[in-house]
């Protein structure tokens, strides 16, 4: 590894610290929590997360070896992170989806309604 | 002796138990869009363990990986849910 100032050194430490333990608590609330409409919430989430931590450690740490070899930065890692982040709720989206077509009755009750509201009046309970 | 050194043990071992905690959803998950869910976090977090070991052996190689990996995850995904949706890929 070559030499980077402290600071620097820290920050990416702390980021893949951060990272490492979002990723973490992601995949352990997905193998803990009890139903499938939970699980769904820790990787979508916290393993995003925790991911776009890593992936933003690395890029500075390339950065700064690309710097003082006189090179441009290097920011490619940005693009996984922009892509992770894109993809990511578009594909919890569709699992849910395919999990509510499979077994309509774990769909959850609607809220009920507003009174103040105009419309949805007539689902009212009188 | 860097901060870094240290703390890179550690992150690639919470990786590591983070994939094994996503195979056990994956074999074990009672329904199938748990296991698509499973599958899903295994290639996320594959891809941030790949990002590691570049950093620690100092190449950009394995950047290229993980680029690779994030799109065909992505499309498999998808495609698998498309499936369960319809019952068919290509409408």
């Amino acid at each position: 590894m070559n030499a980077l100032p402290i600071w620097l050194d820290v920050l990416i430490a702390v980021l893949m610290v951060v990272g490492a333990g979002f990723a973490l608590i992601g995949s352990f609330g997905l193998a803990k929590l009890s139903d499938f409409l939970k699980r769904v919430h820790g990787p979508t989430k916290a393993s995003t997360l925790g991911v776009g931590c890593v992936l933003i450690a690395s890029a500075a740490y390339f950065t700064a070896g690309a710097l003082s070899r006189g090179e441009g930065a290097s920011v490619h890692e940005l693009m996984i992170t922009l892509f992770v982040f894109l993809t990511a709720p578009v594909s919890a989206h569709l699992l849910v989806k395919a999990a509510l077509k499979l077994d309509p009755t774990t769909r959850p009750p609607a809220p009920p309604a507003d009174d103040r509201g105009q419309g949805r009046s007539e689902s009212r309970p009188s | 002796m860097t901060v870094l050194a240290l703390v890179l043990p550690f992150a690639i071992g919470a990786f590591g138990v983070a994939l094994l905690l996503a195979a056990y959803r994956l074999l074990r998950g009672p329904t199938l869009p748990d296991r698509i869910l499973g599958l899903d976090t295994l290639y996320i977090n594959t891809m941030a363990l790949l990002v590691l070991l570049g950093i620690r052996f100092d190449t950009a190689l394995y950047f290229e990986a993980a680029l690779v990996i994030a799109m065909l995850g992505f499309v498999s995904t998808v495609v698998l849910s498309k499936f369960l949706l319809r019952g068919d890929i290509v409408e």
